[in-house]
């Protein structure tokens, strides 16, 4: 059984281009898969695709199954919006690039993080601040209190980053998908930000859709890798046989691209 | 939108052949040499000729801005030498960006001075912020911002000439001015044609070469870069850094990069100073700065970035 | 505006620029929108042109029977005083243009001038600028047109005056916002680093880049400052007599819309024709302008 499989997905403009081809991969309980390409692979609209969230204009075809304990196998394409918000949060949760568009920039930070966990679990007064402070803490947050009390542009990008995977796990998603979720970030940060993630989603059992340019990044945190090009799957494997033995053309590229700037490193010991 | 090109490359190491959103042009830019035949990492120090008088130099440098209690940057001080490019480390918040509006002269220090061929810089010396802006130019972060979106690409190369003068003013679409927008667009990889285009007609890397070629169409000894890759794709981030690499050698190049990025940094630079909160916490030659840090942040740094499996 | 983009390798939202073909022939500067807004607001230009030259009745003849329907010896009929409803219209045309192109001139150079000062300065200067602007906005057109009335007379050039005074805050507020996005962006930092001026850069970089979304405002203006001048002239404050304008037309004509229509349609239609013209010109005007629609579309 898996988790998440996605069969023939075609997402089309409304000018009738195809963004994305005849996609099919499947995550599995726990999995980790890397989505991985530049801009305009259509990376990103497949992770919309997936949430049902494409943008207005944009048509999906194909079949996108969901398959969460709870929830039971729901197709996501052409499904009604109610059927939808069911799934959202729990079969499937998103943290998207830039965390200072992914919250509400008028609401305190600690509200925001209410909501959902409000939603999920039902929790009222003190119970629900408590969570919130516990979910703060879980992402690391060294100040919970003071962060909860903070509007989104007060704290750092690295603390609404994190405020944002703590929203998208208070739902206790099946799957997370993370769609750049570190390329805004400063690289220490990253390195602390993708650190958490990776931690939470073994701890949680999560399976985990990630997806990224950067390879490596994408290869430390994922064990298989599918490798996109203007809409289209090209070539697909565990992160080694693809950083070892890539064999299309433009994963070759991809990966001499990343070696290259990996080798320069070297000067560091790693 | 992109196609395959026949590997061009020479070297033992393969660079990528393809670029990330190509536009209309046919291009597949092709920089003579790759950084990757230059020594490998543990080639002693620069490989060029320095002479002792910094062509840049920062000496004591502080900024505070206007109504701030806490300075932004507070005793900043390195040299530029002719032919020892130089990368300036840090992330957000560590003064970057303030350093180089300090460096390019449109701000002055509130402490300190930046001196420019030996002399202070002075934004009220005409002559000599003239002769300032001709030799040091400058690359942007962002190819989407820093190209005006309303002139076509030949007038984009050549405003340095006809803001310096040096070309005649009245009629500054001359064939001189034309003849040197062409060799710059030549030494950057781009087609003779890009010329009349507009810069929405090209993708982010073809932009990044149009704005090198600004850079240099006046022949500076000083480019200054501002991140100039970290907004591009991986494949074109090492295109353009080869692209730049080789521009250092051929038209004799200083490169001033500010940086977050170790490998960037390690490909272009000789010398490497890392900020940290406005303050230089380390300084040297870029094979020991990166290969044994003395300052923890540097570590920090060092650890942070991400790494392809080892194999 | 992209600040994301200055971090985002791949942003969703970074414009992926569309591959247009390398020999797509030059796209005729001469759109339909301009060409349509060219033909209604030709129009009007040559009615009010015509008034110039030849009227049917004098302005001030008034021996017509009251409240003619359209027919042969008045084409559109007369109004309640018996002035026949084409030369009231045609003279209309005349003041609406001149109210129109006036005041838009007036308040389109002294908000540009006042907004690129604004636009420029930092700090106080800013404030201050922008606090005046506000006021000056807040401040209703009505009472700046009564202030002076009682200054200098009810005239056209008080009329333009008034409108064109109020519509320079609007304008100076557009154009100050637009400047600094400009400002902001890092082509005109790369052009001060070479050593550009800043009056060259305000010609070479700020201004083309500002003008079609003014124009554009200046448009919309231009449709409102007839209205404004409409009801201005329905207190009194306008033009006087015999200077027919459209909207003491239409004020005039208000009591007997349901017996005698006509004389409140007809200027009420080449108001809309006006408008709609001068507006589909800016937008033309805008699109031969910005390279990114001339050469994707």
């Amino acid at each position: 059984m898996s988790l998440l499989d996605v069969t023939g997905l075609r997402v089309r403009s409304a000018g009738g281009r195809d963004l994305v081809r005849d996609l099919s991969f499947t995550i599995g309980p726990g999995e980790r898969l890397g989505l991985i390409g530049e801009s305009g692979s259509g990376k990103s609209l497949t992770a919309l695709a997936v949430m049902g969230l494409l943008p207005s204009g944009m048509t999906a075809s194909g079949s996108v199954v969901l398959d969460a304990p709870g929830t039971g196998p729901s197709e996501v394409v052409g499904a009604p919006e109610r059927r939808l918000n069911g799934l959202r949060g729990r079969a499937v949760s998103v943290v998207f690039q830039e965390p200072l568009t992914a919250l509400d920039p008028l609401m305190r930070v600690g509200r925001q993080l209410a909501e959902p966990i409000r939603r999920r679990r039902r929790l009222r007064g003190a119970a629900l601040r408590a969570a919130v402070a516990a979910a703060l803490q879980e992402v690391r947050i060294a100040e919970p209190g003071r962060v909860a009390r903070a509007y989104p542009h007060e704290i750092s990008g690295g603390q609404r980053q994190r405020v944002a995977i703590a929203m998208a796990l208070a739902c206790e998603p099946a799957l997370l998908i993370a769609d750049e979720p570190t390329t805004a970030l400063d690289v220490t940060v990253q390195a602390e930000v993708l650190a958490l993630l990776g931690g939470l989603v073994t701890a949680r059992g999560m399976a985990l859709l990630f997806i990224g340019h950067d390879l490596a990044v994408v290869s430390g945190i994922t064990d298989r890798v599918l490798v996109l090009k203007d809409g289209e799957a090209v070539e697909s494997g565990t992160v080694r046989e693809i950083v070892d033995a890539p064999r299309h053309p433009y994963t070759r590229s991809l990966v001499a691209g990343a070696r290259h700037l990996d080798s320069a490193l070297d000067w560091t010991n790693r | 939108m992109t196609r395959p090109t026949p590997d061009q490359s020479t070297s033992d190491q393969p660079t990528p052949d393809q670029s990330t959103q190509d536009g209309p042009t046919s291009d597949q830019p092709a920089p003579a040499r790759s950084t990757s035949d230059r020594p490998t990492p543990d080639r002693p120090t620069p490989n060029q000729s320095t002479s002792d008088q910094p062509i840049l130099e920062a000496r004591e440098v502080g900024f505070t801005y206007r109504g701030a209690s806490a300075p932004v940057l507070s005793d900043v001080s390195f040299q530029v030498l002719p032919g020892r490019s130089t990368a300036l480390v840090g992330e957000s918040g560590a003064g970057k960006t303030t350093l180089l509006r300090l460096l390019l002269g449109l701000a002055v220090p509130t402490a300190g001075r930046i001196l420019f061929d030996g002399t202070p810089l002075s934004p009220r010396d005409r002559g000599r912020m003239r002769a300032f802006r001709r030799g040091v130019q400058t690359v942007f972060q962002d190819p989407y911002s820093s190209l005006d979106p309303r002139q076509r690409v030949s007038r984009i190369v050549a405003e340095p000439l006809r803001s310096l003068g040096l070309v005649p003013a009245a009629r500054w679409n001359s064939s001189a001015a034309d003849l040197r927008v062409a060799a710059a667009l030549e030494a950057v990889g781009l087609p003779a044609d890009a010329a009349r285009r507009y810069p929405h007609e090209f993708s982010g890397g073809q932009r990044q070469r149009i704005a090198i070629a600004r850079a240099i169409v006046c022949e500076p000894r000083v480019l200054l870069a501002d991140e100039p890759v970290s907004a591009l794709d991986v494949s074109t981030r090492v295109r353009v850094i080869d692209l730049l690499a080789e521009l250092r050698e051929s038209h004799g190049l200083t490169v001033v990069m500010v940086s977050h990025d170790l490998a960037v940094v390690a490909m272009l630079c000789d010398h490497t100073a890392v900020l940290e909160r406005g303050r230089i916490v380390e300084q040297g030659d870029t094979a020991t700065v990166l290969g044994s840090p003395a300052h923890p942040y540097t570590r920090r740094l060092i650890d942070s970035m991400p790494r392809l499996p080892v194999t | 505006m992209r600040p994301a983009m200055r971090v985002a390798a791949s942003s969703p939202k970074a414009p992926v620029p569309e591959a247009p073909a390398a020999d797509a022939p030059a796209r005729s500067r001469w759109s339909a929108t301009l060409v349509a807004g060219c033909v209604l607001a030709g129009l009007v230009v040559a009615v009010a042109a015509l008034s110039l030259l030849w009227l049917p009745y004098a302005p001030d003849d008034t021996s017509g029977d009251r409240l003619m329907p359209p027919g042969a010896e008045h084409l559109l009929g007369t109004d309640k005083l018996g002035r026949d409803l084409l030369t009231q219209l045609m003279i209309g045309a005349r003041i609406a243009l001149t109210v129109g192109a006036g005041s838009v001139l007036l308040g389109g150079v002294l908000g540009l001038l006042a907004g690129l000062a604004a636009g420029f300065a930092t700090r106080w200067l800013d404030d201050t600028v922008s606090a005046l602007l506000d006021i000056l906005i807040a401040f209703p057109t009505l009472l700046l047109a009564m202030l002076i009335v009682a200054v200098r007379s009810a005239s056209l050039g008080s009329a333009i005056l008034a409108i064109g005074l109020g519509m320079s805050a609007i304008v100076a507020r557009l154009t100050r916002v637009l400047v600094k996005r400009v400002l902001a962006q890092d082509f005109v930092t790369a052009s001060r680093t070479s050593g550009t001026s800043w009056p060259r850069v305000v010609t070479e970089h700020v201004l083309p880049n500002i003008w079609p979304t003014l124009l554009v405002n200046l448009a919309l203006q231009l449709g409102l400052a007839v209205l404004a001048e409409a009801s201005l002239s329905y207190l009194g404050l306008g033009p006087p007599p015999p200077n027919a304008s459209w909207g003491r037309m239409l004020q005039e004509a208000q009591a007997t819309v349901l017996t005698a229509p006509v004389g409140a349609v007809a200027p009420g239609v080449l108001l809309v024709v006006l408008v709609i013209g001068v507006n589909l010109i800016a937008d033309g005007l805008r699109d031969v302008a910005d390279p990114t629609r001339r050469r994707t579309r």
